[in-house]
């Protein structure tokens, strides 16, 4: 074996390389999460870990099933299909305990104004008013019911 | 609202109850959700929106968005005429409060566009993350894991949309998740809930009874960049030309 | 919005890649330069660029130690930049680099500089004293063997090392150029070409570099600069800085002549926005001009005083109109908006982890880590050639 009698040094770099390769795979063994892998290249523990968010707002049903009340009046009419908390703000708290939190009041001179303040960007068949020119200055919920706005369909206050 | 103290007594324990079970469950151990029975996606109606920004703001608060950085934003568009390759786009602030009134104009037209991570099937996003931080969950989901991200962000350069952020506090790579925590326990995503017009809507491409099967039918539908080849998953019903 | 023009996509507006990831390319790019300099002499066997031959690989080294540092600043989580060591994803250009830069760093260049240097090395474990003796004593993982059959067998091995090292260099600096031209999200970088013209700018900067070095340090050594050796390294600057004018002139006719969706968009913003950095310092002072001085060298007999000049000049201006290609490349393809309707500006920090003087300061270390380099092992004085590979 005399051709590796001047070659003794190679394979002294080349154990270098041998050890830090095993010193590698014992430290992977021990760091790469256990999940790792299962549903493809990625921890699938974080699917858990990101289902498990806390919640804000509680869905329209969560607020049906106490209300009962408002769905009535509001089933029938032009809001129907607007969910609850996109006016009265994010509240699966209340829902959660609703003694503890009770939902702000809210402001008609701005949340109404958000989607009805006339604007050639929006659809044509949509309501929308000029609202100085609509009612100077008069809170909205004065003529209409915020539940059930149409005047002529019998929501006027 | 009218309700008897009776009534409060009866509900109150009742909806603590309901609402706990619908905490209670994630999906991989849940009984009632099982994640290869859905394919999640969302269909947006360009036609119904009204630009109000309840979504952006709905976004922002249900997953404490940073401000300046978007899960989701509207944009408002003003094309003239024929003229489809320069469009006016503006998103003030994503489109957060709304957008400023403007007049009509006898030339041209007016749209808004609301966008969000298109959930690509084919996303290059994933493609690109060099440690596995961000996948698509088998329900059809591109999530972050955040506790591995690098912050790198290739995956930000490499979306063809721009709805990736490098979010300042935590340093990692952050994006619409399609509200993973609510649709897996059956709620619908914030944006969708707060749209008071229903052009947003979840959809759930493996639901068989899902309405989105019945509106591809009988509907004009494009997805954003089909160039870029993505397998986006969001469906715009009536998406002008002229959209970037 | 203060600095947009038209629209971007709100989360376009800040730029995430900064002036460290228009560093970080320069900087294995003036690696992979170096070494194939290293490379003309000890496979191509140009005998004339020898007295460059250790000084190549030294500068090499210098540098690549310094390149992780621009991407650690950079990183949101450096501490978790292990993970592309346990977990790397195939599917990423990025996740190779943990691999391609150990395996360049150890198996490549450390290896080829330990073989070239152990006798120098065993020598000097016997003569230094103190901390420097055992310096040199770990350098030598206790083998003293200086033979002549020794020495041989390095000399063969070393010759295969620079054969692999020259394809390895390639992939330590091309993959960064496919980590851009892969991105169909951006038709700035989305290109075949980007790694080829990252490799081929990279050769240059590379051989520049090691040029100024060679006479800037001998001329402070108070020693004679080996014409002939700066000369033959001038001319091989030359032919591949043709080649990569070449390179980066197609792309430019390619884009104007199909003129695609995104061509208004990107003509504009090389029109304003990136007209200084890209047609007065890239083009016309990065590359033109040196070429033109270079060619002036080539085909005109000129006193050596002027040559040296002429070599500085334009090897100084290459390096500046590289650094300058990376930063078009890099900042330019986050100035424009996707939806090609908008541009955002960079506000590059001053002292932030990101900031100038960050990239300032790992521009000068690589010097820093050249000088003890040199000092621990002097690449001056060499007498012997290296053999003809065996079997020629």
């Amino acid at each position: 074996m005399s051709v590796f009698k001047d070659a003794g040094h190679l394979f002294r770099f080349a154990g270098l390389f041998v050890i830090a390769f095993i010193v590698f795979l014992v430290i992977r063994g021990y760091v790469v999460p256990k999940t790792f892998g299962k549903y493809g290249h990625y921890r699938a523990a974080a699917i858990g870990e990101i289902a498990a968010h806390p919640i804000k707002y509680a869905g329209h049903q969560a607020c049906e099933s106490c209300h009962t009340d408002i769905v009535t009046v509001k089933q029938k009419g032009m809001h129907a299909h607007v969910n609850c908390e996109a006016c009265h703000g994010a509240l699966a708290a209340h829902a959660n305990d609703p003694t503890s939190v009770q939902p702000a009041k809210l402001d008609t001179a701005t949340l109404c104004i958000r989607c009805h303040s006339a604007s050639a960007a929006r659809p044509k068949d949509f309501p929308q008013v000029d609202a100085a020119e609509h009612s100077n200055g008069v809170p909205c919920e004065t003529c209409h019911n915020p539940h059930s706005p149409a005047i002529d369909a019998g929501g006027a206050k | 609202m009218n309700i008897t103290r009776r009534q409060l007594l009866i509900l109150l324990p009742a909806a603590a109850v309901a609402w706990e079970s619908v905490l209670a469950a994630t999906p991989e151990s849940s009984p009632n959700y099982n994640m290869t029975d859905h394919w999640w996606g969302m269909l947006i109606d360009i036609p119904k929106c009204i630009g109000c920004g309840n979504c952006v703001r709905a976004c922002a608060t249900e997953n404490d968005v940073p401000e300046g950085h978007f899960r989701t934003w509207v944009e408002r568009y003003h094309v003239s005429d024929w003229n489809l390759t320069n469009p006016e786009v503006i998103s003030p602030d994503g489109g957060k409060e709304g957008f400023p009134a403007v007049k009509d104009d006898p030339d041209g037209k007016y749209f808004f566009v609301p966008k969000l991570c298109n959930q690509c099937a084919d996303s290059p996003c994933t493609q690109v993350c060099p440690v596995g931080a961000t996948f698509i969950s088998p329900d059809g989901v591109v999530l972050i894991d955040q506790k591995y991200c690098l912050g790198c962000a290739y995956c930000v350069q490499a979306c063809p949309y721009g709805c990736r952020y490098i979010h300042p506090e935590k340093k990692v790579a952050d994006k619409c998740t399609l509200c993973y925590h609510r649709i897996t326990k059956g709620l619908t995503t914030a944006c969708c809930e707060n749209c008071p017009t229903g052009a947003r809507q979840l959809v759930d491409l493996k639901n068989p009874k899902d309405p989105i099967h019945e509106f591809l039918k009988t509907h004009s539908v494009q997805v954003l960049k089909p160039q870029m080849a993505t397998g986006a998953k969001v469906f715009y019903n009536a998406l002008d030309g002229s959209v970037r | 919005m203060t600095g947009v023009e038209g629209y971007m996509y709100p989360n376009e507006i800040t730029l995430y890649w900064s002036v460290l990831i228009v560093l970080y390319p320069y900087i294995t790019g003036l690696v992979a330069g170096a070494f194939i300099l290293a490379s003309l002499e000890r496979v191509f066997r140009v005998e004339a660029v020898r007295p460059t031959y250790r000084l190549a690989l030294l500068t090499a080294l210098a540098f690549l130690l310094d390149a992780p540092l621009p991407l650690q600043l950079h990183l949101g989580h450096p501490e978790r930049s292990p993970e592309m060591y346990f977990t790397p994803h195939s599917t990423s250009a990025m996740a190779m680099f943990g691999y391609v830069y150990l395996w360049y760093l150890m198996a490549v260049l450390v290896f080829e500089i330990w073989l070239d240097y152990r006798r120098d090395i065993v020598l000097m474990s016997q003569q230094s004293k103190g901390l420097l003796r055992w310096v040199y004593k770990v350098m030598t993982l206790g083998s003293s063997n200086i033979s002549e059959r020794s020495l041989a067998i390095d000399e063969k091995v070393g010759w295969i090392v620079t054969l692999v090292g020259i394809p390895s260099a390639f992939l330590l600096h091309g993959y960064v150029g496919f980590i851009f031209g892969s991105i169909k999200a951006n038709p700035w970088w989305s290109s075949p070409l980007m790694p080829v013209v990252f490799i081929f700018s990279a050769m240059v900067s590379g051989i520049a570099a090691v040029m100024l070095l060679y006479m800037a340090l001998t001329k402070l050594r108070k020693q004679t600069i080996d014409m002939r050796c700066v000369d033959a390294i001038a001319m091989y600057m030359f032919y591949i800085f043709i080649v990569d004018f070449s390179l980066e002139m197609l792309d430019l006719v390619h884009r104007i002549y199909e003129a695609d969706e995104s061509f208004r968009s990107l003509n504009f913003m090389v029109h304003t926005k990136l007209y200084f950095s890209q047609i007065v310092v890239q083009i016309l002072l990065g590359t033109l001009v040196p070429l033109a001085l270079l060619f002036l060298t080539q085909v005109v007999k000129l006193q050596e005083i002027v040559r040296k000049r002429l070599y500085v000049i334009s090897g100084a201006l290459a390096l500046i109109g590289i650094f300058a290609m990376r930063w078009n490349v890099v900042i330019g393809g986050q100035l424009f908006s996707k939806s090609f309707l908008g541009y955002t500006t960079y506000k590059m920090a001053l002292a932030t982890r990101e900031g100038l003087l960050a990239a300032i300061a790992l521009t000068i270390l690589p010097f820093l880590f050249l000088w003890v380099l040199v000092k621990l092992l002097p690449p001056w004085d060499q007498k012997t050639t290296h053999a003809p590979a065996a079997g020629d």
